[in-house]
């Protein structure tokens, strides 16, 4: 049974990719035929992907793999091929489940949109891509489901192309992530020279990630006495992971993405492709350990690369939660509140391995597109409102969105016991606070827990409580007060936070279901994990940091209600320069503007003019000389060749003239003539004959 | 079968209609019909070619070799293997697609078709030769047309263009006649396969130095000489940093479907001699000057980029991202020589790196003759405009012709799972394992294509509708029938590249097996 699944497992990204190809080729006003298209294939993909992680779940030793060939190069053959085990699992039935709950929600979402039907192909595409990117078993394979992500994640950027930003957004989510991707290929061609391989692993042992071939990159190559080539490649494909998954300092396309359609970013930008980064560091996860030195009690691998993942994790998770703080658009707030938990998942992935990593990025999955969702429905409601200074009170007319909204706010802020978000959190700090290197990440994840609770406590008050206050001379031709969304769009919510608050059971220090699972072991049950003193010591930091968190925002913005949107911000009031830089994106963005991108203005500028004057100049100098040398040669001509040659010519000329002088056509002259060459030629006969 | 000369067939099937054209003065209309229909038997015929080949070996098919001036080593010598046929399957294809681009010339339409179809016959002859004598007639006839094509239909600044671009291409073809002459003089032979011979064996150094003794050159001095005035030849046709600067004004010049030939088929001339003729003949030169030339490679690919990134005109900015792509080729080229041990073994990596040669050749005559023929279109709904500035939000107006141009850019830029990406993925992958450096110093030109391409599409054809071109026409159904085969193609090229790769790999690993001993 495990054999026929892991068989069919190649349908779940294929039916995507058929139902986007069928959709290519419908016709824009058959809309109905479009989504019930991309929903269905989505829906049997689910079918089969959830069947398959059931299968394994039972048995999370295995792992089936299934390769074919490529390409044949030299002597050698690329195989492609996907796999099931734990981790390709649970990640196509996440992708593949949230995925199909998202097109059901776009349904109502887009019900209105032009292009309803080119949005429904956008997404099926993203789907096949991002589900082949996660059980694929070559680094070959992965990379080109890689890119596709990156492409249809541009095309639905971008899927409001007339407005001027989201073409913006667009083109620079695919350039900022193309830079990390430029590591990854030198990692990816790295691999395969020094290894001869890219498919993951082989039922026989020649797998670019088996014992064999890791063993190799630890002590052979060019550069084994300083660092082993095992640590670079691991640096390099981390460098797409950075920038797919935004890392500081490539996490500058993540907030513009959210231009998109909202259930784009919730699908995309939230819960799988910005994980995609975390997912492959998971998967290479063998490559990065190689060299590791063990850490005595603490189960802590240390090596080089997971030590630099370590600490852009951390970094990226607290810088990124201090930007969310001061900002204003619900939809941004969200964004960098992603990218702050992206910085978790690397955290944890660096200091802990493989299952803390992943399980943040499956229980935040589903809360993160819950909230995206929920902002979405927020929006849809308040009449494409964005500002949060322009909501407020939502709650009475949006009790469902509330509801919902408000699960998701307390897993990401990490609300002890019943939220997935404080199981898989406390694992990440658990595993920074035994980290044998520094505790800084500790502390730097701890804080960014206090400030995660407090800005979405911010957004909260702000949406939700308080009067409403509408944009001033707003007239929107329809009811004054938001509505609550279509049954279509409130259904996926219920689903998600009912997942929110579930998930967190798989993955208590009690019974670590989900993490033994994606370690490819069982689970036991140890209640007694739960009240040893370590883990009740992190507990408590962390309940501590949340409650913190809430009550200072709550202090902030909940105590007196926020009358009007053009009050300052209550921290803006206090703190106004600090406040305003972060309100500023602590000015990235201008300062790639001001550097990475005037240097590549000024190249580009730079060499064109080498070209147009300086080469194009010397080949017209080269021109002129040519020019030149002939004015030189015809002058030579007229004044000497010719001269001498109109010489030549009067001469022949006057010769001629005596010639014809001869021929004056008196015949006695002739015979004259006639007469003295007889003669003369009689005498030279007989005299020179002798 | 073996008896027809096939090759010899398909060579003077365009000469011949071309003359017949000149001969019946046809008016235009007609004119075109019988160019088209030429230009789709030859794609029949160099399917044809394909279907007999012997895929999966290594040696010449068809050849056809007849004494012609034995005295001075002249034969008639046309044969193709793995690398030649994929060039002879391009021009098939690019003929018939440049034929049908654009209406019929209101201006000697006749001669316009006839001069077509000399510069298809010239393609094949020059992709298939393998005798100097001959070879070097096709190549110079390819390049008359191709010099009237521009002067004659050209748009503004044709005269200065087409003078640029003869003189350019007749400096580097002198110095190769030149070079050759020498060899002949030193070797008495024409012959390629035998040049190769002997200069694999290096015994070309001996034969220079006896024959050219007087100079004063020692031999090797002599065959560096004579490889570098080769090189020039072929360094302008691809062209190679600094000779390149002829280029985007004659792209910018011709009329499109010109342009679309230039840039698809006789850029490749410049690669396929590379290939043919300057590796095998000279491979100890070409390692010996490496480190420079990979300098130039990797020049032409970063600056190419930038140079591209800074135009605002269209045609131009395309001129310099075939450029940029056909650096790859450079790059791949002159790397394959090298001996010292690279990471893993070197002989994966010479064979991922010519197999990627060949293959970005043909995807990116393929993507970037469909590119200019795009552009083409556009210039004519839009009545001369082509700059960037020009346009806006286009994709509002023509969303099909949108889809289309964004595939084709999609493609150019490497994205996985069109063509584009296989080749220079191979590429990558060779030039990692031979010489790391040079594989990251490429880089950068990977980025910087996919940021003036998107750029360009992004200041086209997003962002709001310019009122001027609110009433612009879609494609039409021709239009879309001469576009999308070629999309197709590039997707299966992208998706299943193992279908050409049967057909190269054993070439190119018969070739490196000859140039690295």
């Amino acid at each position: 049974m495990i054999e026929k699944l892991a068989s069919l497992l190649v349908l779940v990204p294929v039916l995507p990719l058929l139902a986007a190809a069928a959709i290519a080729v419908t016709k824009r006003p058959h809309r109905q035929r479009a989504s019930t298209l991309a929903i269905g294939a989505m829906g049997l993909s689910c079918l089969i992907a959830v069947s398959a992680f059931l299968a394994i779940a039972g048995a999370p030793e295995e792992r089936l793999v299934r390769n074919f060939d490529w390409l044949h190069i030299g002597n050698t053959t690329i195989q492609l091929g996907w796999m099931l085990d734990p981790l390709s699992a649970a990640m196509a039935a996440m992708v593949s489940f949230v995925g199909l709950l998202i097109f059901i929600f776009s349904k109502g979402y887009m019900a209105h949109d032009e292009n309803y039907t080119r949005f429904f192909g956008f997404l099926a595409l993203f789907g096949a891509a991002m589900l082949g990117l996660v059980i694929a078993n070559s680094l070959l394979l992965l990379f080109i489901c890689w890119e596709l992500v990156g492409l249809a994640s541009y095309l639905l950027i971008g899927f409001w192309f007339h407005k001027p930003e989201a073409a913006a957004a667009a083109k620079k989510a695919f350039i900022t992530t193309r830079v990390g991707d430029m590591g990854l290929l030198l990692g990816m061609v790295w691999l395969h020279a020094a290894t001869g391989t890219l498919t993951f692993y082989t039922e026989g042992g020649e797998g670019c990630l088996q014992a064999g071939a890791l063993d190799s990159l630890g002590a052979a190559g060019l550069t084994a006495r300083l660092i082993a080539p095992a640590t670079l490649i691991a640096l390099l494909l981390f460098c797409g992971a950075a920038g797919k998954s935004g890392q500081v300092p490539l996490h500058v396309w993540l907030p513009d993405a959210m231009e998109g359609p909202t259930p784009v970013s919730a699908l995309i930008h939230a819960a799988t492709m910005v994980a995609a980064g975390v997912f492959l560091m998971a998967r290479v996860f063998p490559l990065l350990e190689v060299g590791a030195a063990m850490h005595g009690e603490s189960h802590s691998v240390v090596t080089p690369a997971l030590t630099v993942i370590t600490w852009v994790g951390a970094f990226t998770a607290l810088f990124a939660a201090f930007i969310a703080v001061a900002q204003n658009d619900i939809k941004r707030i969200l964004a960098y509140s992603t990218v702050s938990q992206l910085g978790y998942m690397f955290l944890g992935l660096g200091a802990g391995g493989v299952a803390v990593g992943m399980f943040h990025l499956l229980t935040h999955a589903f809360f993160k597109a819950l909230l995206f969702l929920g902002a979405g429905s927020v929006i849809h409601g308040c009449h494409e409102e964005q500002d949060i200074r322009y909501m407020g009170g939502v709650r009475r007319w949006m009790p469902v969105t509330f509801a919902t909204y408000a699960v998701g706010m307390m897993a990401l802020s990490g609300v002890p016991l019943f939220f997935s978000g404080f199981w898989s959190k406390d694992e990440i700090l658990h595993a920074a606070h035994g980290w044998p290197v520094s505790h800084i990440p500790f502390l730097m994840g701890s804080l960014g827990a206090v400030l995660t609770a407090f800005y979405m406590t911010r957004q909260v008050c702000y949406v939700f409580f308080g009067p409403q206050r509408s944009r001033e001379g707003a007239d929107h031709g329809k009811a004054a007060h938001p509505h609550e969304s279509p049954r279509v769009m409130t259904m996926p919510l219920v689903i998600l936070a009912t997942f929110a608050v579930g998930l967190g059971i798989f993955g208590t220090p009690a019974w670590p279901w989900a993490q033994s699972f994606l370690e490819g072991e069982h689970a036991h049950l140890a209640f007694g994990h739960l009240f040893s003193g370590e883990v009740l010591a992190v507990m408590g930091t962390s309940l501590v940091c949340v409650a913190f968190g809430i009550g200072a925002g709550w202090w902030f913005y909940g105590r007196q209600p926020i009358s009007s949107a053009a009050r300052p911000d209550a921290l803006e009031e206090r703190f106004t320069p600090v406040f305003v830089a972060l309100k500023n994106r602590l000015y990235v963005d201008e300062l790639y503007e001001a550097t990475v991108i005037r240097f590549n203005a000024l190249a580009a500028r730079f060499f064109d003019v080498v070209d147009r004057w300086i080469l194009g100049g010397a080949v017209a100098v080269i021109g002129y000389l040519v020019v030149g040398f002939a004015w030189i040669g015809r002058f030579l001509e007229d004044h000497g060749v010719n001269a001498g040659f109109d010489l030549g010519c009067r001469g022949i000329r006057r010769g001629a003239g005596a010639g014809a002088a001869l021929q004056d056509g008196r015949v006695h002259n002739y015979l004259r003539a006639l007469g003295i060459g007889f003669a003369t030629l009689l005498l030279l006969m007989t005299w020179g004959c002798h | 079968m073996n008896d027809l000369p096939a090759i010899t067939l398909l060579t003077l099937l365009p000469v011949v209609a071309g003359m017949l054209l000149l001969v019946m003065r046809p008016d235009g209309v007609l004119a075109r019909r019988i160019a088209v229909g030429t230009g789709f038997l030859l794609l029949l015929g160099t399917l044809g070619l394909w279907l007999g080949f012997p895929h999966g070996s290594a040696g010449l098919a068809f050849q056809e070799r007849h004494d012609w001036a034995p005295a001075l080593g002249i034969q008639y010598f046309v044969a193709v293997d793995g690398i030649s046929l994929m060039l002879v399957l391009l021009t098939g294809l690019l003929i018939p697609m440049s034929l049908l681009t654009g209406k019929v010339p209101e201006d000697r339409p006749v001669l316009y078709y006839a001069f077509v179809l000399f510069l298809g016959g010239g393609l094949i002859g020059t992709f298939t030769a393998l005798n100097f004598f001959h070879w070097f007639i096709f190549w110079e006839l390819s390049l008359i047309p191709a010099f009237f094509l521009i002067k004659l239909w050209g748009g503004k600044g044709r005269d200065a263009a087409a003078t640029q671009f003869f003189i350019y291409t007749m400096v580097g073809s002198i110095a190769m006649l030149l070079a050759f002459l020498a060899l002949f003089l030193a070797t008495g032979k024409f012959d390629f396969l035998s040049l190769a011979e002997m200069g694999q064996a290096g015994a070309l150094e001996g034969a220079l130095a006896g024959a050219v003794g007087w100079s004063g050159i020692s031999g090797s001095g002599l065959a560096m000489l004579v490889f570098l005035g080769v090189f020039l030849g072929f360094a302008v046709k691809v062209p190679c940093m600094p000779f390149h600067t002829w280029l985007p004004s004659t792209y910018a010049t011709a009329p499109t479907p010109v342009t679309m030939l230039l840039t698809g088929a006789m850029s490749k001339m410049g690669v396929y001699g590379l290939v043919r003729i300057l590796l095998p003949i000279f491979p100890d030169q070409l390692r010996a000057v490496s480190p420079l030339l990979l300098g130039l490679a990797l020049a032409t690919i970063v600056f190419a980029a930038w140079s591209a990134f800074a135009q605002t005109e269209l045609k131009r900015m395309f001129a310099y991202s075939s450029v940029n792509h056909l650096g790859y080729c450079l790059l791949g080229v002159f790397l394959v020589v090298r001996l010292d041990p690279g990471i893993g073994d070197n002989a994966v990596s010479q064979a991922a790196l010519m197999n990627g040669v060949v293959l970005q050749m043909f995807n990116h005559g393929l993507t970037a003759a469909t590119l200019f023929c795009l552009l083409g279109m556009l210039e004519q709904r839009a009545g001369g405009h082509e700059s960037m500035g020009d346009f806006g939000g286009l994709r509002t107006a023509v969303p099909v012709y949108a889809g289309f141009v964004g595939i084709a850019t999609f493609a150019s830029l490497g994205l996985p799972g069109l063509n584009g990406f296989v080749g220079e993925f191979l590429i990558f992958r060779g030039a990692f394992g031979l010489s790391p450096w040079v594989a990251v110093l490429a880089t950068p030109g990977l980025l910087i294509t996919a940021i003036f391409l998107l750029t360009f599409f992004q200041r086209v054809f997003l962002g709001r509708l310019d009122e001027r071109w609110q009433g612009m026409a879609d494609l039409s159904t021709a239009e879309r029938w001469l576009i999308a085969p070629a999309l197709l193609l590039m997707l299966v090229l992208g998706v299943a590249p193992q279908l050409v790769l049967t057909t190269i790999n054993p070439a190119v690993q018969h070739l490196i097996a000859a140039v690295t001993h």
